[in-house]
């Protein structure tokens, strides 16, 4: 009995109906389930009995795990977070309440439903099956297999076919033999295609190779243009050479955090895959995340600098400063990209996460309102004219005012900005206490990862070959 | 200061802000999306205003505004504030006040 599968439905639409006429055919196959078959003929005031023994053999069914895991279709709707030596247990529990597919209740009321009007329950079952899509239910005992569809489409295909070869015999040959024709064709063009397709990738790869070989030798040539002390700026408009030379010595500090970063990070990977005990792991992890507090305050002291340089991520690849957020990662994306790949978190540690991803929203969305306040506070300022019948002196004392107004409202970007860090800083502190060790390690090095592939996009894009 | 203690124990959650103040928006919004109804005072709208100022820069609260109490202490600015509420103590302190119930 625990041994035999069951093919709950086709999809999930069909899940009630399906699950109704299952239970016919599957209590037929086993010993256990002959009570239901024949009282399935039993009056009205038994009905009631029949429901015990129902509740009671689906209650069985639906705690035998490996009944679970092995329909394929509940493991896809199931959390991905979930590990697979978490699924059996952890997926039970927390999709119990949710999913219909085994839940005894509902599945006990559809059947009664269909007790109802049909007391011969062959005939319900048959009913049942010109419901139940693709799967061809004339030959109910066999359907025992979950994993594949084909076994069931495939009787159908044959007794469909034994039904017409007899009456078109002849046009059947020829018709065979186009077919093999177009098929031949057809698999011919898929080998071109698909050779060109590799002769493509080859030279596009080829091109990538030649272009990140060009992309290292700018950057070194650009580091050591920097460390002489050239001055190097995209934008047009920083010709103060105070906030030129703050901002120059952010991005070498920034260049030298991040070689800093990537030395921390080899070593976390080193440490990780030769398996180092938990203390020295512990030490390095504890290494990398103070490090992170590093780039925090050298970015509060570049924002002092220039603001604008910090908040518009000048000193980001394009891919970065296109998903920024006031000058920098969103914590709470952060997170939602860690969560699936740092299974398995037991329940405490998902909670944790689940709250932290809802208090770094929280305090993102905050801050976020309070940049559109001010972005709305400036505009008010800068747009108040004067009404024009004031002699000049007043239009300009007016304009004098607005803008003087108007600098203070600019100076509290550098207030978002510091919140800013210091929600990151505290949401990568606060992960980093859920976590344990190993956790921790694997999460600096996912967020290394991303952070990488995405600057690696940039490099691409900027590299890609354009059509004039 | 005693018209700040004052303020500040009249309702669970108190917060002294200025009109102009876009920090103080962002934690206003905070508290209120935490279904708190903190208690606003406004320090330039206020005739005490400079001198309320000035006992909070004498708590240490910096920037001044916006400067948070919860129960009648004094919780801190906006970057205490938001460092409370990463760890989650932030709505512990606010349900222990009674200011919001979950």
């Amino acid at each position: 009995m625990a041994g035999t599968k069951v093919k709950i439905g086709a999809d999930d639409n069909n899940n009630r109906r399906s699950a109704s006429s299952v239970m016919p055919s599957f209590f037929s196959q086993t010993p256990v389930s002959n009570p239901m078959g024949t009282e399935a003929n039993a009056t009205q005031s038994s009905r009631l009995s029949d429901y015990g023994v129902l509740e009671q053999y689906m209650g069985f069914r639906v705690g035998d795990p490996s009944g679970i895991s092995q329909s394929p279709r509940f493991t896809s709707a199931a959390d991905g977070r979930l590990s697979g030596a978490d699924l059996h247990s952890q997926a039970f529990n927390m999709t119990r309440p949710s999913t219909s597919t085994l839940f005894p209740g509902s599945q006990v009321i559809q059947f009664h439903k269909s007790l109802a009007p049909m007391p011969n329950i062959v005939s319900a079952s048959n009913a049942q099956h010109e419901n139940w899509g693709d799967s061809n239910m004339a030959d109910s005992s066999s359907r025992t297999d979950t994993s594949t569809d084909a076994e069931p489409g495939d009787k159908n295909f044959e007794m469909g076919q034994s039904a017409a070869v007899v009456i078109s015999d002849s046009t059947d040959k020829s018709k065979e033999r186009n077919q093999d024709q177009k098929t031949l064709r057809r698999l011919a063009q898929n080998r071109e295609a698909a050779r060109k397709s590799r002769l493509r990738k080859k030279a596009y790869v080829q091109q990538l190779e030649n272009s990140r070989m060009k992309l290292t030798q700018l950057e070194q040539e650009v580091q050591q243009a920097r460390q002489q002390g050239v001055y190097i700026t995209s934008t047009a408009d920083q010709s103060h050479t105070g906030s030129a030379n703050g901002v120059l010595a952010f991005d070498a500090e920034y260049a030298r955090w991040m070689e800093e970063q990537n030395r921390l990070i080899n070593e976390l990977r080193t440490a990780v895959s030769s398996h180092t005990n938990d203390v020295e792991l512990r030490n390095i992890v504890s290494n990398a995340i103070t490090h992170f507090n590093d780039v925090f305050r050298l970015k509060g002291n570049g924002a002092k600098a220039d603001v604008f340089h910090i908040l518009l991520g000048m000193w980001k690849t394009p891919a970065e400063r296109c998903f920024m957020w006031i000058g920098g990662f969103r914590p709470s994306e952060l997170l939602k990209l860690l969560v699936n790949q740092l299974e398995p978190l037991s329940e405490q540690q998902l909670t944790g996460i689940f709250n932290l991803q809802q208090s770094s929203h929280q305090a993102e969305d905050a801050l976020s309102q309070g940049m559109d306040a001010l972005q709305q506070s400036l505009g008010e300022t800068l747009a108040t004219g004067s009404s024009g019948s004031e002699g000049s002196s007043g239009n300009v004392a007016n304009y004098m005012g607005q803008m003087a107004m108007a600098m203070g409202k600019l100076g509290t970007l550098e207030g978002f900005i510091r919140q800013a860090d210091n929600l990151r800083q505290q949401t990568l502190q606060q992960m980093h206490r859920i976590l344990t060790t190993k956790q921790s390690a694997r999460a600096l090095l996912l967020i290394n990862d991303y952070f990488s592939r995405l600057r690696a996009l940039s490099s691409l894009w900027l590299a890609r070959p354009q059509e004039s | 200061m005693d018209r700040i203690r004052d303020l500040a124990s009249q309702k669970a959650a108190v917060i002294f802000t200025k009109s102009s103040c876009c920090m103080c928006h962002s934690t206003k919004a905070l508290f209120y999306d935490l279904g708190a109804s903190p208690a606003i005072h406004e320090l330039d709208q206020d005739e005490n205003g400079r001198e309320m100022e000035l006992a909070l820069r004498v708590l240490g609260c910096n920037p001044i505004v916006p400067s948070v109490f919860i129960g009648g202490q004094f919780v801190g600015s906006t970057k205490d504030v938001i460092s409370l509420h990463v760890d989650g103590s932030l709505k512990k302190m606010l349900i222990n006040a009674k200011a919001i119930w979950f």
